[in-house]
């Protein structure tokens, strides 16, 4: 299952929620959710762990726009909009933790 | 592969309609259908012919109206989430139609993957 | 339409502060109307959804509460609550308006990987 998150992780639990809840699959990173793949951030621990367990893509335009392309934490992989549709299609279905 | 969409909020206040649009941009050019995008919740806004953004900003609405133009993009609006919300016929965009919710189940059940954006 | 596919309604949002909780139930309604198989979810503040007693009178909007009952009349039966989310808001079984299933949150995570469409709001 592909797992989207949109919310800042420290404002919002529904990236803990996803990594408490679901057992394996892809997670993907969009709008505000894309601070939590950036080192430094106090959720990075939490990031870190996560990748054990799932592979995890942040939406870059999302990243670029807040001025923050350089700081993708290593092991989380970039993708375009076109990454995103390819994701929605390798993984049988997805959820938006909305 | 066939999309359908859902797009629950409004445009301009929230991201999703932004990155639902993109998205389906981008399946299309990947040669994937998008089939429907339903509009519910403060999704129905998006549907507003009465929206004018300043010159230099996107149009969001006329957007998704050329996606429906130029791809055959069927986009509906929920009918109930619309009323609640003023949005009608005489203030609906060209390319957009109103409908019930039977048409989000029924894309649920018709295309390979439903993607929700929201908030 | 004649194909029956697993959605699956996955709540996590608190009632009465924003209207997501209701219009999320009116189209868990339509689905069950279409014959599909229908379970829903209650995670995080979704689990606030299924509070007894709630009174809205005092903030004049409509108490939709009552309508979680009416749901086996639509034959939407299957209800899950995930415990740690139950358990983190002081919330017990005797606390919800309906019968719900209890689950574990793997057991959570596995049914959700069964589904073919979840939809959240």
């Amino acid at each position: 299952m592909l797992h989207i998150i949109n919310k800042a992780p420290l404002t919002n639990c529904a990236l803990d929620s996803c990594l408490r809840v679901a057992q394996s699959g892809d997670i993907l990173l969009i709008e505000d959710a894309v601070y939590a793949a950036t080192s430094g951030n106090a959720f990075e621990g939490k990031i870190r762990e996560a990748l054990d367990r799932f592979k995890i893509y942040v939406l870059m335009p999302d990243l670029e726009a807040r001025g923050l392309a350089d700081r993708i934490i290593e092991g989380i992989s970039p993708v375009d909009y076109g990454g995103f549709v390819d994701l929605t299609t390798t993984n049988k279905n997805c959820q938006s933790w909305l | 592969m066939k999309f359908g969409i859902v797009v629950n909020e409004g445009p301009y206040q929230h991201q999703a309609s932004d990155t639902a649009y993109l998205f389906c941009k981008a399946a299309i050019e990947k040669g994937h259908e998008v089939w429907r995008v339903f509009f519910y919740h403060d999704g129905v806004n998006n549907a507003s012919k009465l929206t004018e953004p300043p010159q230099d900003d996107r149009n969001i609405v006329n957007r998704w109206g050329k996606l429906n133009e130029e791809h055959g993009v069927d986009l509906v609006v929920c009918v109930a989430a619309a009323l609640r919300r003023g949005i009608k016929e005489e203030n609906l965009a060209k390319g957009f139609r109103i409908s019930g919710l039977g048409q989000m189940v029924e894309a649920g059940v018709k295309t390979d993957r439903l993607i929700v954006f929201g908030d | 339409m004649s194909d029956i596919k697993k959605f699956m309604f996955v709540n996590r949002k608190a009632p009465h502060g924003t209207i997501y909780a209701l219009e999320s139930l009116e189209v868990v309604l339509i689905t069950a109307a279409f014959d599909q198989d229908v379970s829903l979810v209650f995670l995080d503040d979704g689990v606030y959804q299924l509070k007894k007693g709630q009174q809205t009178k005092g903030i004049a909007t409509k108490n939709f509460s009552p309508a979680y009952r009416a749901l086996e009349g639509y034959d939407v039966e299957k209800l899950y609550v995930e415990k740690e989310s139950m358990e983190a808001r002081g919330l017990s079984e005797e606390d919800l308006l309906v019968d719900v299933t209890v689950l574990g949150r793997a057991e959570m995570g596995e049914l959700m990987d069964q589904q073919d469409v979840v939809l959240s709001f």
